[in-house]
């Protein structure tokens, strides 16, 4: 028997790292149309660590879950054709905050008997950086935020954290949730067979509703607007020009 | 009337200037109260330095072997303890910060706005969001705690001239024994100003290319008195530790003067540099985007023209 059974890896369906996103003529919301959408890159890398862990035969199965609208079955078939065994997209056409979805989490950790997750740290859409620390403070268990390592010794973890001051190491007993940072590992590229394959995997649909989830809107959105630009720079074509241009604004 | 409960971070000797900051805030929207909450395992020090900020109206001081470390585990069922009778919950945007406020929120059952960089009033607020592509303002409802992280760059310390009560308390909340601290590891260091506080930063990036190479950065970094800082393709490539890391997911830093020498300028990387005051790029390739945002740039080699730099600054 693998020292855990099940690990569970949200997915959320957010812009591509690559796309720069603007914020639509009349302030309504971001313009969003025919953009490429991907797994936050956080949570492959999530995904991507589930699989080494099962590859090294410390876990049994990888469950990987999205929360949203149907077009996030995009998203879990690649998370299958990464290697996940099965996949549940709880769907809902609401925007949910990070306490909701926490909570719906949690509902799914409970449902499968998940030992541990492994989540982005942040969702680079909202850049919210909250949904892991709330899944754990609602189940009462341990989060190692922001991973950069993480290794297992008995029914135990050691977990590398990037913090402000460099690298900090804590140990957390299992169950338990782990954020990731971006060091953390290199996501495998899935390869065609394997997405011929994930067609078959299992991917079960279920609701809000079906985990008693009552969703909350605590905070109103008044407005999106763009950023403040900064004003145009100029151009100095040697060192002693930039020294120049140092001194008369008196930075040096 | 708004009542502000302020989470200290600090490393047991020293306030980190973060909270100040966290102050700072407070101080744009009307209060009754701000206070600061120190937990460590003896706090006066820090208690004190908190007490001296000015605007604050309270420090309460919860001494505890458990708090020797700072664990968001462990402090948050104190926290979300001390929180009644405050109508806000502030931490920094720092790590510290984000890694306990969500968990504080959680336990109080309460939404968490992150990254507050305004208020209007007390109850609304704006928070970049999109790697800063946009600026959110959303209204907290008034009928719970506003659980909130406060970016550090947009606010100025509180200065030390007040003179606030601390007082001693103990918690009763139940301390978990399932997360446990080991040790930090630093590794950038070397005397030079802290990355988040420093006036001025030197930062390199890919184009710099080796961890040797950036000794031309680090020669450059010190005729200025400045700290150093990097792109995530300087950390990824193991030129210098992640502590140096600028950005999105690195440090969001509001300096009066940042070079930025062999960065492309990723958006990733802009939305950390976004306050500096005067921001120089240093680049071969003069459509990079970081002359898009600099105020002055320099299409030059960086192998010739740092170290020139460097040069003309000490004669
Ligand atoms: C989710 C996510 C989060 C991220 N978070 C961050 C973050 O927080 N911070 C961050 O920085 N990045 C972040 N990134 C990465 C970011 O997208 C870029 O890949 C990264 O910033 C590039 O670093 P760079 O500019 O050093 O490298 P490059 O883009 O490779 O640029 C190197 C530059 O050096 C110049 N150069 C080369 N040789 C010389 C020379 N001799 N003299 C002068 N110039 C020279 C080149 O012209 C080029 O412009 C993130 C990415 C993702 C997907
Ligand atoms: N709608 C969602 N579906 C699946 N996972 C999510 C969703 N929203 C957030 N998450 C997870 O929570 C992490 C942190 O998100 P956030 O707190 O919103 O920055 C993400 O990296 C995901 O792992």
């Amino acid at each position: 028997m693998a020292l855990i059974k099940t690990i569970l890896v949200p997915l959320k369906r957010v812009v591509d790292a690559n796309v720069r996103v603007r914020v639509k003529p009349d302030g309504s919301g971001m313009a969003l149309e025919g953009v490429k959408m991907s797994i936050n890159p956080f949570d492959e890398i999530a995904l991507e660590e589930a699989l080494r862990i099962r590859e090294r035969g410390e876990a049994e199965e990888i469950v990987v879950a999205s929360i949203g609208g149907q077009v996030c079955t995009q998203q879990l078939r690649g998370g299958l054709a990464m290697g996940a065994d099965r996949a549940i997209l709880v769907e809902t056409g609401q925007d949910l905050e990070p306490l909701t979805v926490a909570r719906t989490l949690l509902a799914l950790v409970q449902r499968e008997e998940s030992q541990l997750v492994i989540m982005g740290k942040q969702a680079i859409d909202g850049d919210n950086n909250q949904t892991g620390q709330m899944l754990a403070a609602l189940w009462g268990r341990p989060q190692a935020t922001f991973a950069s390592h993480l290794r297992f010794k008995g029914s135990a973890a050691t977990a590398m954290r990037e913090v402000d001051a460099g690298l900090e190491v804590i140990e957390v007993d299992l169950p338990a949730v782990v954020t990731t940072d971006l060091r953390l590992n290199e996501p495998r590229y899935t390869k065609l067979p394997d997405i011929l394959k994930a067609k078959k995997k299992p991917l079960e649909t279920v609701t809000l509703s079906d985990l008693d989830v009552e969703p909350e809107t605590q905070f109103r959105v008044l407005g999106i607007e763009p950023p403040a630009q900064r004003p145009r720079g100029v151009r100095v074509s040697s060192v002693e020009e930039l020294v120049q241009a140092l001194r008369e604004k008196e930075l040096i | 009337m708004a009542r502000v409960l302020i989470v200290a971070e600090h490393d047991g000797r020293t306030l980190n200037a973060s909270t100040a900051k966290c102050v700072s805030c407070a101080r744009t929207f009307e209060t009754s109260a701000i206070d600061i909450a120190v937990l460590a395992g003896d706090g006066a020090a820090v208690a004190a330095q908190a007490a001296a900020l000015a605007g604050v109206t309270g420090v309460i001081q919860v001494d505890h072997p458990a708090n020797e470390s700072a664990l968001a585990a462990v402090a948050a069922p104190q926290i979300s303890e001390l929180a009644g009778g405050y109508t806000h919950v502030f931490g920094p945007s720092t790590t510290f910060g984000k890694d306990l406020m969500p968990r504080v929120a959680a336990l109080l059952g309460v939404g968490q706005l992150s990254d507050i960089m305004s208020a209007e009033g007390a109850w609304r607020f704006r928070r970049p969001f999109y790697a800063g592509n946009a600026i959110l303002t959303v209204e907290a409802p008034q009928d719970r705690p506003v659980v909130a992280t406060v970016r550090t760059a947009s606010y100025q310390a509180a200065e030390p001239m007040g003179d606030a009560p601390i007082s001693e308390r103990a918690v009763d909340a139940e301390l978990p024994s399932h997360t446990r601290f080991v040790e930090i590891r630093s590794d950038s260091g070397g005397g030079r100003p802290d990355l988040q506080t420093a006036s001025r930063v030197v930062s390199g990036g890919r184009g710099v290319g080796s961890k040797e190479n950036f000794a031309i950065i680090y020669r450059l970094a010190d005729a200025l008195g400045a700290a150093v800082g990097a792109s995530r393709a300087a950390v990824d490539s193991g030129f210098v530790g992640n502590d140096m890391q600028v950005g999105q997911t690195g440090k969001i830093i509001a300096p009066q003067l940042y070079i930025a020498v062999g960065i492309s300028g990723a958006i990733q990387h802009l939305t950390g540099i976004k306050d500096a005051g005067v921001i120089v790029a240093i680049n071969t390739d003069a459509e990079a985007p970081l002359f898009e945002v600099a105020d002055i740039g320099l299409v030059a080699d960086l192998f010739t023209a740092v170290p020139e730099l460097t040069e003309a600054l000490g004669s």
